[in-house]
């Protein structure tokens, strides 16, 4: 009986809907129940239930990062296990000292704004197309959702036929529409190569911003735009001062998931190009996955780090923008 | 709305939006179209934009030269033992992170949604070390067990958040009629939620299948490997067999359409809840 009691009393602060548990509403309230409590069943219950999801991700996930870490200051090749002493920063000084790391960096750059402008500017566009009510619009939706069922890794075998150099549907489109005299190698030049991809990349990640602009456009109240029309406000006015604003904050972390989500997505590259021609495609992440591959563990737990730590990084001073954008 | 709309406005809005639609799914007729062609057809100039002479070779030979058949059975086996396993377990801890509050609560959201941000390739290298150590790699059981920890902490965000639409005055009334808590969440709560758990499953079940560098570090024989593995396998070849590799993506890709057909508006549900809340 007890336990139902408690459980009751819990409910304000879940029915506030704070998708965190540290949102300040929820705190009070929930203080009480837990100081009596947690020797009890209710203890019991909870670590039971929550045990066999912390053992799988503590052994197969958190497990390997933590070792990994350590590995990034030995030296950790496959190749000779007998001496995996340690090495300080040295996997650090291979990293930024390789030729290759200034291109691998830029890519990497690169391919993070030049997927994620696109993706956005068309995702809204199709969400603010979207938001009218019209026949199909279900059926609309549902098709261009498609591509997102489709893994990156295979999107990345579509696009690499398709810009295939000889037999490619899209040299034969360019040429019939004649903005090309004759096919482009693709995948076999560096810049051309670098481009293909993120042409993929932008393809794939549309769906998703349409999806979440969609969602978060159809939570602004209609009041606002009836005010705004009464204040003889005209579209493209209502557009950015009314309702950008309302799902700024919503448009905000949308992007930055995405940000570091791309940033950690090598499946399209990997698929394509493989990194190539001569290594001018690759982003950090492939890179991690291709020196993990010839077994030079340090090295690629050294590039791993370097990545949370670029993120992080990322990731603070974004979200400190933000506030004190909010604040002003 | 309020607001009419003018006939250019119209034009312009039905205009871009066929557009996008043809874009979104020409990739995905090319690959189908390209598989369908006879051998020899997809090198032939100029190019054919529909298979002129309908063809089902590139299929056949997938499963007479390349052994298609044991890596889809792999694929299916994988997925569908993580995927199911990992619902179970995320059904678990989603309903304790939605009906308690206790103190460390925040602490494994975060260890979770952490998991979102560092990717598990990014320990590639320790965690292949780890299953050599368990006597794990190129064990089928072994993938299974990695992919359930890859699958569990999204499984449970997006769980918690089906939960939480559901009264707990429900299971309350269950557990006063003499059901334990654990009879309580699968007797009353599992039925109601059937389309939420269904969606998660399918979730699960299509990043399995579509996983691509735990699989390909993890499995080296052929006889244990899962389709993307194998195709990896094709496309770093010199050569590229474009006939039979167009009709194992379409292959691979089919099942994850057609089950994301089902659960694509409770996976929306799911991912744009927190972001449009928060």
């Amino acid at each position: 009986m007890s336990l139902q009691l408690k459980t009751t009393k819990e409910r304000p602060s879940n029915a506030a809907g704070a998708p965190g548990p540290g949102t300040a509403p929820g705190r009070p309230a929930a203080t009480r129940p837990r100081r009596r409590a947690f020797t009890t069943r209710r203890g019991l219950v909870i670590l039971a239930f929550m045990l066999p999801a912390a053992i799988f991700v503590g052994v197969f996930t958190y497990y390997p990062m933590i070792a990994g870490s350590q590995m990034a200051f030995r030296n950790w090749k496959l190749s000779n296990l007998t001496d995996t002493s340690w090495v300080g920063l040295g996997n650090f000084v291979t990293v930024f000292t390789d030729p290759a790391f200034g291109v691998i960096l830029g890519n990497s750059l690169l391919w993070v704004v030049a997927s994620i402008v696109p993706q956005f500017v068309i995702g809204f566009a199709i969400a603010l197309w979207l938001r009218r009510r019209f026949r199909f619009r279900g059926v609309y939706q549902a098709l261009i959702f498609f591509p997102w069922a489709i893994s990156g890794f295979l999107i990345g075998i579509l696009f690499r036929w398709m810009f295939n150099g000889e037999f490619g549907v899209i040299n034969d489109l360019l040429m019939k529409t004649g903005f090309i005299d004759q096919g482009i190698p693709w995948l076999a030049e560096p810049g051309t190569a670098m481009f293909a991809v993120i042409v993929a990349n932008v393809w794939y990640g549309v769906t998703f911003f349409a999806i979440m602009i969609l969602a978060a456009l159809q939570s602004v109240p209609d009041e606002l735009f009836e005010a705004a029309a009464l204040d003889g406000a005209g579209k493209v006015r209502t557009l950015f001062q009314i309702t950008v604003p309302y799902i700024s904050t919503t448009l905000a972390l949308t992007v930055l998931l995405r940000v570091i989500w791309i940033f950690n997505f090598p499946d399209i590259i990997w698929a394509m190009t493989g990194g190539g021609p001569a290594n001018q495609t690759h982003i950090i992440t492939t890179w991690m996955i291709t020196m993990t591959q010839k077994g030079d563990y340090g090295v690629a737990s050294a590039l791993g780090l370097i990545v949370v730590a670029l993120l992080l990084v990322f990731s603070a001073f974004y979200l400190m923008a933000l506030r004190t954008r909010k604040e002003v | 709305m309020i607001d009419t709309e003018t006939t250019p406005a119209r034009i312009t809005r039905f205009a871009f939006l066929g557009l996008w639609l043809v874009i979104s799914l020409f990739p995905l007729y090319w690959i189908v179209a390209t598989s369908l062609k006879a051998p020899g057809a997809i090198f032939r100039y100029p190019l054919e934009y529909w298979p002129v002479e309908l063809s089902f070779e590139n299929y056949v030979s997938l499963f007479e030269t390349a052994d298609f058949g044991t890596y889809v059975v792999n694929s299916l086996l994988v997925a569908t033992a993580a995927a199911t396993v990992a619902t179970l377990i995320s059904l678990l801890s989603a309903y304790v992170l939605a009906r308690f509050e206790f103190r460390s609560k925040s602490a494994v959201l975060m260890a979770f949604l952490v998991t979102q941000m560092i990717p598990a390739f990014i320990a590639l290298g320790p965690l292949y070390l780890l299953m050599v150590q368990l006597k794990l790699v190129d064990n089928r059981f072994g993938l299974v067990l990695v992919y359930i920890a890859v699958c569990i902490p999204f499984c449970t965000i997006m769980l918690r958040g089906f939960f939480a639409n559901i009264p707990d005055a429900l299971e309350e009334a269950a557990m006063i009629d003499g059901c334990s808590r654990l009879g309580a969440l699968f007797k009353v709560i599992v039925p109601v939620m059937k389309p939420g758990i269904v969606a998660a499953f399918i979730f699960n079940f299509v990043n399995c299948w579509n996983e691509l560098f735990l699989a390909v570090t993890l499995m080296n024989k052929d006889e244990n490997k899962t389709i993307p593995t194998a195709l990896n396998g094709f496309i770093t070849s010199f050569n590229i067999d474009w006939g039979s590799m167009s009709a194992a993506a379409v292959l691979t890709i089919l099942p994850t359409m057609i089950l994301f057909a089902f659960a694509s508006r409770y996976i929306v549900q799911g991912l744009t809840a927190g972001a449009v809340k928060g």
